[in-house]
């Protein structure tokens, strides 16, 4: 089953290969994985989607919880919670029919034109990672130049606060 | 007034110093000579020379076994860090306290792979249970308090601090914390009253309980809690390999060692128990075997462990509990006596009358010669000339097994082997700390001629101090577990498993200025061994003992396997 899972940890170098060397030693699978300070200059907020059975996503939050670097962990899959991914995609735009057409895709799924070039258009997306790959299956894949994506973040629904 | 400044390489020392530490394992090198020089100025800690960093390793990590204090070691960057990495695994695989102080270049000179560089803290990050960088020498004695701090509280680990040379050179002034708090880590230590409550129900449930407790029983200071516990209800008891001494051998209720070479009783009853409870054990796979064969049968399983990571990892638990062993065990001790209720009687009976019949099998019983030395019969020899008092430290292999099953450990922190990572080469420098610790002790180092040639340079290390350990020499002339293993699993194909041209033992423990002896003959065995601790008993003993190339350690779960497919003689 699918799992996102939300640490915060000391902003300290090493934290996040520490974490990374953790998944990769005892065979866990990392989805995405994303990372940044947060407004505590102390901390770092990272959040990580993987996949397992109950008993391995016991252990990943139990072998977590055991790095010494991180404060808190927590599975947003227990509770409600709202996950949201940014997207970046460069597709062709250089004749008017296509511009139009990338311009009225985007809308549909609430994007973004975020750069206008000859030949090209950037379009920025934000949304649940199934929205941003049904975007992308609108999208004539010969249209497509390139893509680039966050990974999940995530945030529990109302007062399901994670803080130190 | 401004306080003093210190150097780092003098803040190290004084950390130190205000730890309490008397002895340091070490080897120096170009990223550690200040800290060196430091050295050299004090008298609070000796610092032992060993001939390899890996020995300063096991040396520290054997200290730490044998007291139960922080073993520390230091090496220099490059080379030193990488040879002490086998050191510093193996304490981690067995949750030994341990804090390991490397040298590293100089902090401009990171990244630039200078001279004796290596990314010491990327390399050992898997294999500590945390590592330091100091970049700031106004963070040096924080960072070491915190290593203590770290290395010996929760589940122990080895913790490593790597010091980049400039900053054992920059000054600030010293202050050393009395303790240290950390957001990011606060150990359990109270078990869950509730769990502890549920716990206690079960045991009194049980009727064909067994207490199965491990490497945490000895680390956690719990062997007493765990025989007042055990003889409370009456419990038969087992330990694993790394829980030996933690409930006295000799003792009715015990029913050895369990396990790939546990006893057949011990294996059985912890196949057909109903009530299991795990205490400090993490039911690896050499001791249950094959998870799946192990809970086809219906047990209910209680588990106290200090790491909850431990805990439903192989084998999924009904009563979990975290927290310090020793402070559950006096819980449920508690409980019990203030409870009426005690377990059922006619069903106890019943099933210890079960457990004699398993242990008539005598399963550890082997065939006597007349003509060659048999290896169980110099370990049963070497306890009665010790009288069961000597610390025992082991390399890894057929004796080790041995020593495990023949020496009748009845006190903790005296069985002192590489069980997690089996580590060869352990066996040697590992009786040298333990020998430091307890200077008047007697410490045997039982290994293979295999394993002590793994760090035989520290014979060296033994004669500069003029320590009196004795090396009981098991040769049989093949590494002999994997012997063992190519025998019964690889139709007696012996690849690489026979050691030729093995050296004369004799002339080179002669050569390193210890006594040395060869025995050949089964009547010469106990001879030697009171001549070693007592003719001799103030040096190193060095017996090479040829022993027989045919035995086989037995009983043996092969790998996979389940508890009850056990091969037996």
């Amino acid at each position: 089953m699918r799992h996102i899972i939300s640490l915060l940890m000391e902003n300290e170098s090493g934290a996040l290969s520490r974490v990374a060397g953790l998944f990769s030693a005892r065979g866990y699978n990392i989805e995405s994985l994303t990372v940044a300070p947060t407004e505590d200059a102390t901390l770092s907020r990272m959040t990580i989607v993987t996949r397992g059975s109950d008993e391995i996503i016991e252990q990943i939050t139990k072998q977590l919880n055991k790095l010494v670097d991180i404060v808190k962990i927590q599975d947003l899959t227990d509770g409600g919670h709202i996950e949201r991914e940014l997207m970046l995609v460069k597709v062709r735009a250089h004749t008017y029919e296509l511009r139009e057409e990338m311009k009225r895709v985007a809308d549909i799924f609430r994007g973004r034109v975020i750069d206008v070039a000859d030949k090209t258009y950037t379009i920025e997306l934000t949304g649940p990672g199934a929205k941003l790959d049904a975007f992308l299956e609108a999208l004539d894949p010969s249209a497509i130049l390139e893509t680039v994506r966050t990974g999940a973040s995530g945030i529990g629904r109302g007062d399901r606060i994670m803080k130190v | 007034m401004a306080d003093t400044e210190l150097t780092g390489a003098e803040i190290v020392v004084r950390c130190l110093r205000d730890e309490g530490v008397k002895h340091v394992f070490g080897y120096p090198g170009g990223a550690v000579l200040n800290i060196y020089d430091e050295i050299y100025k004090q008298d609070d800690f000796q610092h032992i020379l060993v001939r390899h960093e890996q020995a300063a390793l096991h040396a520290a990590d054997a200290y730490a076994r044998s007291t139960g204090q922080v073993g520390v070691a230091i090496v220099t960057s490059g080379p030193g860090a990488t040879n002490a990495v086998t050191g510093i695994a193996t304490a981690f695989m067995d949750s030994i306290p341990m804090v390991v102080l490397t040298g590293q270049v100089p902090t401009a000179a990171i990244g630039m792979d200078a001279f004796q560089e290596v990314d010491t803290v990327g390399i050992t990050r898997p294999c500590v249970k945390h590592n330091f960088l100091v970049k700031d020498v106004r963070q040096l004695a924080e960072t070491i308090k915190k290593a203590f701090y770290i290395a010996s509280t929760g589940r122990p680990g080895p913790v490593v601090v790597d010091i980049p040379k400039d900053v054992t050179q920059h000054l600030c002034p010293y202050h050393y914390p009395q303790s240290v708090s950390m957001r990011s880590y606060n150990p359990t230590w109270k078990g869950h009253a509730g769990q502890i409550r549920k716990a206690v129900q079960m045991l009194l449930e049980a009727k064909r309980p067994v207490i199965y407790t491990g490497g945490g029983v000895i680390l956690g200071n719990a062997a007493r809690q765990l025989t007042e516990l055990s003889r409370l209800l009456g419990f038969p008891t087992t330990n694993t390999l790394m829980g030996l001494g933690g409930y006295p051998s000799p003792d009715p209720l015990f029913l050895g060692m369990l396990g790939m070479h546990g006893t057949y009783e011990a294996n059985m009853a912890m196949q057909h128990c109903d009530v299991l409870l795990a205490v400090g054990a993490r039911f690896d796979d050499r001791v249950i075997g094959n998870p799946k064969h192990f809970s086809s049968e219906h047990h209910r399983i209680i588990h106290i462990d200090v790491d909850p990571s431990s805990i439903s990892k192989r084998v999924k638990v009904d009563v979990p509990i975290v927290g310090d062993v020793a402070h559950v065990l006096e819980e449920i001790i508690k409980l019990l006596k203030s409870e009426k209720d005690r377990p059922d009687e006619q069903a106890l009976k019943a099933w210890w009358a079960q457990i004699e019949l398993w242990r008539a099998q005598d399963c550890l019983k082997y065939e006597h010669s007349a003509t060659v030395i048999k290896p169980q019969y110099v370990v049963e020899k070497l306890y009665e000339v010790t009288r069961g008092q000597a610390f025992i430290t082991s390399d890894v292999g057929q004796h080790q097994m041995w020593a495990a099953q023949y020496y009748k450990f009845d006190q903790p922190r005296r069985w002192i082997n590489s069980g997690g990572l089996g580590t060869m080469g352990f066996g040697l420098p590992a009786a040298m700390g333990v020998q430091f610790a307890h200077p008047d002790a007697m410490v045997a180092c039982i290994t293979g001629e295999g394993s002590i040639q793994m760090n035989i340079q520290e014979l060296s290390t033994c004669k500069e101090h003029n320590l009196p350990i004795k090396v009981i020499l098991l040769n049989n002339g093949y590494l002999g577990m994997v012997r063992q293993w190519q025998e019964f699993f690889y139709e007696e194909r012996y690849a690489e498993s026979y050691v030729g041209s093995l050296p004369d033992f004799v002339k080179l423990a002669e050569a390193y200025g210890h006594v040395g002896m060869l025995v050949e003959k089964p009547e010469d065995v106990e001879p030697a061994l009171r001549d070693a601790f007592g003719k001799y008993k103030d040096r190193l003993v060095f017996i090479n003992f040829l022993t027989d190339p045919r035995e086989n350690v037995y009983p043996m779960i092969p790998a996979g396997k389940g508890l009850s497919e056990m091969i037996l003689v």
